[in-house]
C-alpha cells in the first residue's frame, strides 16, 4: 500500500514536470532534430566552407592552402572565360524558360479543352520526366548526329551538336521536352480551378477566346506561373549532365554554363579555391534571381489566397 | 467535330517529339549494328547482342544493383525525416520553432551545385571518396530533403485541429497522434515526396562523377555514359540497350500507376 502511494506521488511529480507543454516540447525537438543536423552539417557548413575557400589559394598538388584575400575575385572578375560562361548561361535560360512555359500552358490550355483520349496525352506528353536524363541525353546524342534520326528526318542537316549556334538550341530543347511535362501537369492543375462560370459570363459579353484567355485565365492561374517560373529559372540554372554528355561545353565555350565552368575548374582542374569562388557566384545569382520574382509577385500576381 | 478532329491531330504532331525518342531508343538497341543508322522504325534483323555486350563491358548488374539499392535508401530516408519535420513545424508549437524552420529553409534556396566543392573536401577529409555515403546522406538530412520537408508541412497544416483533440482524448500522446493519426492520412503527400526523391536520386550525375572513382561503385547515369570504343567513340547500339534498361522498368511502372504519379505529383506535390 505504502508503495503504491509512493510510486503515485512519484508519478505525479513527475507529470507536474513532464506538463503537456513540456512534452510537445520535446517530441517537435526530437522529430526536426534530424532535419535540423543535416540542414546545419550539408547546408550550412558548407555554405560556410565554400566562402572560406574562396578566399584562399589551394594547391592541390603541392598541397598548400594559403589565404589570399579578395584575390580569386579579382581573378574571377577578369577571366574572359567568365564571361563567356555568363553569355552562354543566360542565354541557355533564356531560351528553356521561354520555350518551357510557352509550350507547358500550351499544352496545358489544349489537354483543359473538353475531348476524350486527354489522360492517354497527357501521359505520353509527361513520360520524358520519367525517362532517367542521362538516358534521355544519350538517345539525343544519337538523334543529333549528323547522319542520326533528326536530320534523316528532315531529309538533311546541320552537324547539330559541333556548330555554334545549333549546339545551344539543341540543348535548350533537348531539355525543355524533356521537362516540359511536370509545367504542364501544374499548369492544367490550376486550369482545373478556374471557374468555369467566368467564362460562361465572358463569353455572353463578346469576349472571344484571346481575350478569355488573357483577361481570365492568365490572371487566375498567376500564383501557378509564378511558382513554375521560379523553379524553371533556377533549374535552368543547374543544367549539368546534359551539358556533359551532349556538348561537353563546346563547341569552344559556346555551352560552358556556369555550373559546368565550375565542374571543370574545381574537379578534372582541381582549381578548388576558384571552384569556391564561381560556387559563391552562382549562389549570388540564383538568390537574386530568386528575390527578384518573388518580388515581381506582388505587381503581376493576381490572387494570393 | 471539326475543331476536334484539329485538335487531335495538333495533339498528334505535337506527340511525336515526346515519344519518337523513347522508341528510338528502344528499337535501335535492338539493330544490329550495321543498321544503326538506318531510318527504319523497327529493325529489319532484330539482334539482342547489344544487351549482351552491355554486362561484358561493365559490371552493368552491380551498377544497376547500387542505383537501386541508393535510390530506395534515399527514398524511405527521406520520407521518415521529412515527415517528421514536416509535423513537428505544422502542428507543435515549441520554442524557437520560427528561426529554425528558416535555419532549414535555407537549403531550399541553395543548389546543390553550389556546395559540392566543399562537402567533397568534407568527406575527402572522412575518407569517404568512392564510397556510396555521400550519395545516401546529403540527400536524406541536407538540402534536396528539404523541400519534402517543406512538401510535407504545407499538407499537415491542411489537416483540422479536432483530429488531434480526439486523439488526445483517446490517451495519445504526441508522438502517438503523429504516428498513429497525422501520418496515416499523409498517404497522397508521401506518395508525391517519394516519386520526387526517387526520380530525384536515379537521376543524379554530378554528385556520382564527383565521388565515384571505380565502375563497380558507379551509378547508372555514369555507367551509361562508359559504353565507348577505345577511341572514345560512343557504340550507340550497346550505349542505347543499356539507356533502355535504365529507363523501361520505370516507364513501366509509370504507365500502370499513370493517375496516381501525374496527380499525385500537381496535387500534392507543389501546390499551395
Amino acid at each position: 500500500m505504502a508503495v503504491l502511494t509512493a510510486a503515485k506521488a512519484g508519478s505525479r511529480s513527475a507529470s507536474r514536470f513532464w506538463t503537456v507543454r513540456r512534452r510537445d516540447n520535446l517530441v517537435g525537438y526530437l522529430l526536426i532534430a534530424p532535419q535540423l543536423a543535416g540542414s546545419v552539417l550539408f547546408v550550412l557548413l558548407p555554405l560556410a566552407l565554400v566562402g572560406w575557400f574562396s578566399l584562399n589559394e589551394w594547391n592541390v598538388l603541392a598541397g598548400t592552402f594559403e589565404y589570399v584575400g579578395l584575390d580569386n575575385y579579382a581573378r574571377l572578375a577578369a577571366d574572359p572565360a567568365l564571361r563567356d560562361s555568363l553569355t552562354a548561361t543566360a542565354i541557355f535560360s533564356a531560351g528553356l524558360v521561354t520555350l518551357n512555359l510557352t509550350l507547358a500552358l500550351l499544352l496545358a490550355v489544349l489537354l483543359n479543352q473538353k475531348l476524350r483520349g486527354t489522360v492517354v496525352f497527357r501521359a505520353l506528353f509527361f513520360s520524358p520526366v520519367l525517362v532517367s536524363l542521362v538516358a534521355w541525353t544519350i538517345v539525343w546524342q544519337f538523334l543529333l548526329q549528323p547522319n542520326g534520326g533528326i536530320n534523316a528526318l528532315f531529309g538533311g542537316g546541320p552537324n547539330w551538336l559541333r556548330g555554334s549556334g545549333t549546339a545551344m538550341l539543341s540543348v535548350i530543347v533537348v531539355q525543355v521536352i524533356k521537362n516540359v511535362g511536370l509545367n504542364m501537369v501544374l499548369f492544367l492543375a490550376a486550369l482545373q480551378g478556374v471557374p468555369k462560370q467566368l467564362y460562361e459570363a465572358a463569353q455572353l459579353d463578346g469576349a472571344g477566346a484571346w481575350t478569355r484567355f488573357r483577361r481570365i485565365t492568365v490572371p487566375l492561374i498567376s500564383p501557378t506561373i509564378l511558382l513554375t517560373s521560379i523553379i524553371t529559372v533556377v533549374g535552368s540554372l543547374q543544367v549539368f549532365a546534359q551539358i556533359a554528355v551532349l556538348t561537353q561545353g563546346g563547341p569552344g565555350t559556346s555551352t560552358t554554363v556556369l555550373v559546368y565552368y565550375l565542374y571543370q575548374q574545381a574537379f578534372p582542374f582541381h582549381h578548388f579555391g576558384y571552384g569556391a569562388t564561381i560556387s559563391v557566384l552562382l549562389f549570388l545569382i540564383v538568390g537574386a534571381l530568386t528575390l527578384v520574382q518573388w518580388r515581381m509577385r506582388r505587381k503581376w500576381v493576381h490572387l494570393e489566397t | 467535330m471539326r475543331r476536334k478532329l484539329i485538335l487531335y491531330a495538333v495533339l498528334c504532331v505535337l506527340c511525336v517529339p515526346f515519344v519518337f525518342p523513347t522508341w528510338w531508343m528502344i528499337t535501335t538497341s535492338m539493330k544490329p549494328i550495321s543498321e544503326v543508322f538506318d531510318f527504319s522504325l523497327i529493325p529489319q534483323v532484330w539482334d539482342l547482342s547489344s544487351y549482351a555486350r552491355v554486362f561484358e563491358m561493365q559490371p552493368f548488374g552491380q551498377q544497376y544493383l547500387n542505383s537501386l539499392y541508393i535510390a530506395a535508401v534515399v527514398t524511405a530516408g527521406t520520407m521518415a525525416v521529412a515527415a517528421m519535420a514536416g509535423y513537428a513545424f505544422a502542428r507543435i508549437r515549441f520554442p524557437g520553432q520560427n528561426v529554425l524552420f528558416v535555419v532549414v529553409l535555407v537549403g531550399l534556396l541553395i543548389p546543390s551545385e553550389v556546395t559540392i566543392v566543399p562537402l567533397f573536401q568534407m568527406f575527402n577529409r572522412l575518407g569517404l571518396i568512392n564510397t556510396h555515403w555521400p550519395l545516401i546522406v546529403v540527400p536524406i538530412l541536407g538540402a534536396p530533403s528539404v523541400l519534402a520537408t517543406f512538401i510535407m508541412r504545407q499538407f499537415f497544416l491542411t489537416l483540422p485541429g479536432e483530429l488531434e483533440e480526439a486523439a488526445r482524448v483517446d490517451g495519445l500522446g504526441r508522438f502517438g497522434t503523429f504516428y498513429r493519426v497525422a501520418l496515416p492520412l499523409a498517404r497522397p503527400a508521401l506518395g508525391a515526396v517519394a516519386i520526387f526523391t526517387f526520380l530525384h536520386s536515379w537521376n543524379l550525375y554530378l554528385e556520382p562523377i564527383v565521388y565515384l572513382s571505380t565502375p563497380d561503385m558507379f551509378t547508372l547515369p555514369q555507367a551509361l555514359t562508359q559504353f565507348v570504343d577505345a577511341y572514345g567513340g560512343p557504340l550507340w547500339n550497346v550505349q542505347l540497350a543499356a539507356a533502355s534498361m535504365t529507363a523501361v522498368p520505370i516507364l513501366v511502372v509509370f504507365v500502370l500507376a499513370q493517375r496516381h504519379f501525374i496527380e499525385g505529383l500537381a496535387h500534392t506535390g507543389l501546390k499551395g
